[in-house]
């Protein structure tokens, strides 16, 4: 049923001849979406700034850039992104190294890379784009379903970078960019069997995870997610606020700017990670469900896009790609409502900040790229 | 199993396949997602609209402006200043140590209050609840501070209403005061009630009717943010103000008393025996209330714990002394009352007394001893020899009831909670607590309220105004009205009768003798009496002299002479006071005690005699 109303929007895009969007590469159904995303992020964002328009603005220009962003990659032929992937994996695996010896950043974190003195940047978003990439490009010439010398080189590959995002530290952005290389590998049909057995080492690695892996403060993460109630006004604050922010809202919502918890200051990152406590808060439960709508469109386009493209390449980046933003949305809601742990991952395209924007934008213009150079 | 091959076809076959199950995973976590919020925003929305609620509202209780206290003319007592007080928000504050050195180049801080601020700050309290660092700032030091705000964030200046004593010292025995709750009292204290309040009444007036003077707490229902900011007032319920209270005390007959004083030692209570009420209430030496209210400096109360006047004692409720022969008049009633003697029957004075079977020499103050003595005379010229005769005859069991009366040994003030009962001795009393039987010895030194017996200044002057109205017995107590409501006594004494109530008259006529008669022992004080006074003299040995060895005062330090007592009411034929002082190692009642006595009754009959003139002329 969802199936027939992506292929019926799909369909108005299609008409007889190249249309002007088909020429510069553009699927108008997921552009519109788009759109109407972003441009109702910066409503929200509007009131979880606290009404501060400076804010709005630099968002705006983050998605102007973005969309142009969008565009530029979708001009390029996806054989361009195969033939380059080797080397952005590899740039991006030095780039990685680099932060951890030479890198910047803030409250006990080396993320950020300075170039010159210029610009910084983080090279870990670099891998959001460039794992599906080499996934891709590394399973698209070995034989599918992947054989287990296939599978245990694909996983060290995703193994690699992973640790080195784990180390700056960065557990959230790490589990995101290995998520983004294994659904490569589920899309390519990794066999049921050993997702099963996946599985149980994951649930065996706990343990290591626990004692080896994780820092103090993630550890802090996953207890207070246990029981926010723990800790009331230290690290269960956030979450407390930001159920309390979700249900007051109720059906209908305290409507645009009227919501307490944010405006008041109650809830934390209100402009980045936890903008949508202050949506459902302000737009109550009706909202939600038309933002959940509008990212169920999206991802069902995206899924379909990647389904229509035209080489085992282009698919799995495509559908790696599209899985991994919904995995950002599920993540970042399932967070802030409760019923995940705290990981700083942000609310794509509704959340504060340019480099998740520009990120994000890329990984659409490389969704469009593969669905529309067909030939 | 067959060699694995590129299949181009079978690898799109997976994708789609995969492509569904995946598009399936995303609907049913989306859906989740969604159930979550239906969850959130249906089921539990009142949960979380009331949680919502609660952040956003805020009660703020408001502290009751504490009741006033006047004297009988209206003349405050205690009233409540505005005062600004340097208060501290540790949460808003980024660097303390930075933020108290700041202070202390700005203005005067002593180590103490660093000390108790630090303190203060260690323990719990409300978060964003301000914590006070320096009381009664200056105009200056407020203007520095507010120069320097932007460097100090959290630093604020507040203004309270704070108390204040305009009388100082020559009330602090009576009024007290008020100073922070200890940790003690907040555990004892109505959480709700005292929820803005900060401090607490510690003695006297202040403490006895806290429950009055403090007042209903009111509340402020305000808007504020995260940080505890005040964003706006929704709702506000004002608090009620405390009771004010007026004293029968005379601030001006008050302060007249302690003159008299002039810097010795010693207390005096004067009543109206009327009503009871409580017209000057001195002990002397006393000390300024006011420093208590904000925290006294450690070392300024050290000095007025371990001075050797002990200025911080309230003699004239808790002082007790040996009564002396003020206790005469009292005894005498009681030789009379149970027949023992009688007015006219007279005794040989040789200068002392002897028992039967005993050697024991009890002596007359007077060496040569007083003659032939009646109960009259006796009294004049207080002679000891008749009362060891007739305390014998009385005894123990009939004199012991007979004084308690008169309220000696026990607590009767009405709301001077912690006056001590001093000790009027019994057989029982003796037994239990000396391990001994009662001695006819014992007997006669209780004749001249010696020995055993102890009574504080109140009691002494409460029993004098029980006497002065003639056995009519009102509570002494402090304060007339609460408001504009009378207080009553809250229970009803028996009054003391006496078989013949002419022997208040004779008795009255000795007593007042005592004064104008050339012989009496207050004859210093009769020049120029425009009104009948009644009295008695008295002194409390304290120490024991050896028998056969000569009184020397010379030779004793000033501190071991013996305390001078005195007890007076005026004007005989309608007491309208009735009053006891001590003037402790005064050694002459005559001379030290009774021309005090004199000034306030003086000043006190004047001032009812202008009031009298006014309202004739009003």
């Amino acid at each position: 049923m969802a199936g027939d109303f992506i292929r019926h929007l799909d369909d108005s895009g299609m008409g007889t001849g190249r249309t002007l969007a088909q020429k510069l590469n553009i699927d108008i159904t997921l552009f519109l979406l788009l759109l109407v995303l972003c441009v109702s992020g910066l409503f929200v964002l509007y009131s979880a700034s606290g009404q501060n328009l400076s804010m709005v603005y630099r968002q705006g220009t983050y998605f102007l850039i973005g969309f142009s962003i969008m565009l530029l990659i979708s001009q390029i032929n996806p054989r361009w992104f195969q033939l380059a992937a080797p080397w952005i994996f590899g740039a991006g695996l030095t780039a990685l190294l680099l932060v951890l010896l030479v890198g910047v950043g803030a409250k006990g974190a080396q993320r950020w890379l300075s170039v010159f003195g210029l610009f910084r940047f983080q090279p870990s978003e670099i891998m959001k784009l460039a794992m599906p990439m080499m996934m891709a490009w590394f399973l698209c010439s070995k034989v599918l379903p992947p054989q287990p010398k296939t599978i245990f080189i694909a996983l060290l590959l995703i193994g690699l970078p992973a640790i080195l995002i784990v180390k700056q530290p960065d557990l959230g952005t790490s589990l995101l960019v290995s998520v983004s290389g294994i659904f490569v590998l589920l899309f390519a049909g990794f066999s049921w069997r050993w997702i099963l057995a996946a599985i149980l080492m994951a649930m065996m690695a706990m343990p290591v995870m626990w004692y080896g892996v994780m820092h103090d403060y993630q550890k802090q993460r996953v207890l207070t997610f246990l029981d926010p109630e723990s800790d009331p006004l230290g690290s269960g604050w956030n979450i407390i606020q930001s159920k309390t922010a979700i249900g007051s809202g109720g059906l209908e919502g305290k409507g645009w700017l009227q919501g307490t918890q944010s405006q008041l200051e109650f809830l934390p990152e209100r402009h980045t990670d936890f903008i949508i406590a202050v949506y459902a808060e302000e737009f109550g439960l009706v909202g939600v469900l038309l933002l959940l709508g509008l990212y169920l469109l999206i991802i069902f386009r995206g899924i379909y896009m990647a389904s229509r493209a035209r080489d085992t390449f282009s698919r799995l980046v495509g559908g790696s790609l599209i899985v991994t933003f919904f995995i950002y949305v599920f993540v970042n809601i399932g967070m802030v409502s409760g019923i995940l742990p705290v990981v700083g991952v942000p609310l794509p395209l509704i959340s504060y900040g340019g480099t998740s924007i520009v990120t994000l934008m890329a990984a659409f213009g490389v969704l469009m790229s593969v669905y529309m150079h067909k030939h | 199993m067959s060699i694995a091959l590129k299949d181009a076809r079978q690898e799109k076959v997976i994708f789609k396949s995969r492509a569904w199950l995946a598009g399936v995973m995303v609907f049913l976590l989306l859906s989740a997602l969604a159930a979550r919020m239906v969850y959130l925003q249906v089921d539990q929305y009142e949960v979380f609209a009331t949680k919502s609620e609660n952040n956003r509202v805020q009660l703020k209780p408001v502290a009751p402006i504490r009741g006033l206290i006047f004297d009988r003319n209206g003349v405050l007592l205690a009233e409540n200043l505005p005062s600004h007080s340097l208060t501290i928000v540790p949460e808003r504050v980024d660097n303390m140590p930075e933020t108290l050195a700041l202070l202390q180049a700005l203005i005067d801080l002593d180590d103490e209050a660093l000390i108790r601020f630090k303190k203060r700050n260690k323990q719990w309290r409300r978060p964003y609840e301000p914590i006070p660092l320096k009381y009664r700032l200056e105009q200056a030091d407020i203007a520095k501070i507010m120069v320097n705000s932007h460097f100090l964030p959290g630093v604020q200046v507040e203004a309270e209403l704070v108390r204040h004593y305009p009388h100082g010292a020559d009330l602090a025995h009576v009024i007290g005061y008020v100073g922070q709750i200890n940790e003690k009292e907040k555990d004892r204290l109505d959480p709700v009630r005292y929820k803005a309040t900060r401090r607490i009444g510690k003695i006297g007036v202040e403490q006895e009717y806290e429950d009055l003077l403090h007042g209903e707490v009111g509340y402020q229902k305000v808007e504020t943010n995260a940080q505890g900011r005040i964003l706006k007032v929704l709702d506000r319920e004002p608090p009620k103000p405390g009771q004010n209270i007026t004293l029968h005390l005379d601030a001006a007959l008050q302060s007249t008393a302690i003159k008299a004083f002039n810097g010795r030692r010693g207390a005096l209570v004067a009543l109206d025996p009327n009503t009871g009420g409580i017209l000057s209430l001195v002990s002397s030496p006393s000390f300024d209330p006011n420093p208590f209210v904000n925290g006294i400096s450690h070392k300024a109360y050290s000095e007025l714990r371990d001075s050797r006047d002990i200025p911080l004692f309230n003699r004239a409720i808790r002082g007790q002394y040996p009564p002396g022969s003020t206790m005469k008049p009292f005894i005498g009633l009681s030789f009379l009352e149970y027949g023992v003697t009688d007015w006219s029957e007279q005794i040989k004075d040789p200068g002392y007394y002897m028992l039967e079977n005993d050697e024991r020499v009890y002596r007359d103050w007077k060496r040569r001893g007083h003659g032939k003595v009646n109960l009259s005379r006796a009294i004049i010229e207080s002679c000891d020899t008749y009362f060891y005769e007739m305390a014998f005859r009385t005894g123990i069991d009939q004199l012991a009831p007979f004084l308690s009366q008169f309220g000696f040994g026990e607590q009767s003030a009405m709301d001077i909670g912690n006056a001590l009962p001093a000790l009027l001795p019994t057989r029982e009393w003796k037994r239990k607590h000396k391990g001994r039987s009662w001695y006819a010895g014992d007997t006669l030194n209780m004749g001249l309220g010696q020995g055993y017996m102890l009574v504080t200044p109140l009691q002494l002057a409460s029993a004098t105004s029980v006497y002065a109205a003639k056995g009519k017995r009102n509570k002494a107590k402090l304060v007339q009205y609460i408001d504009d409501r009378w207080l009553e006594n809250d229970e009803d004494l028996p009054d003391v009768e006496i078989l013949d109530a002419a022997n208040w008259d004779k008795m009255n006529k000795a007593m007042n003798d005592v004064v104008i008669s050339p012989s009496g022992t207050a004859r210093a004080i009769s020049r120029n009496l425009k009104y009948a006074i009644a009295g008695k003299t008295g002194t409390a040995q304290i120490v024991g002299i050896a028998q056969n060895e000569e009184y020397d005062s010379e030779a004793l330090e000033e501190r071991q002479r013996d305390h001078a007592l005195f007890i007076a009411f005026a004007p005989v034929e309608a007491p309208k006071i009735a009053l006891a002082v001590i003037v402790e190692n005064g050694e002459s009642a005559g001379l030290t005690a009774a021309p005090i006595a004199r000034t306030v009754i003086d000043h006190y009959l004047d001032s009812l005699n202008r009031t009298t003139e006014v309202d004739y002329g009003g």
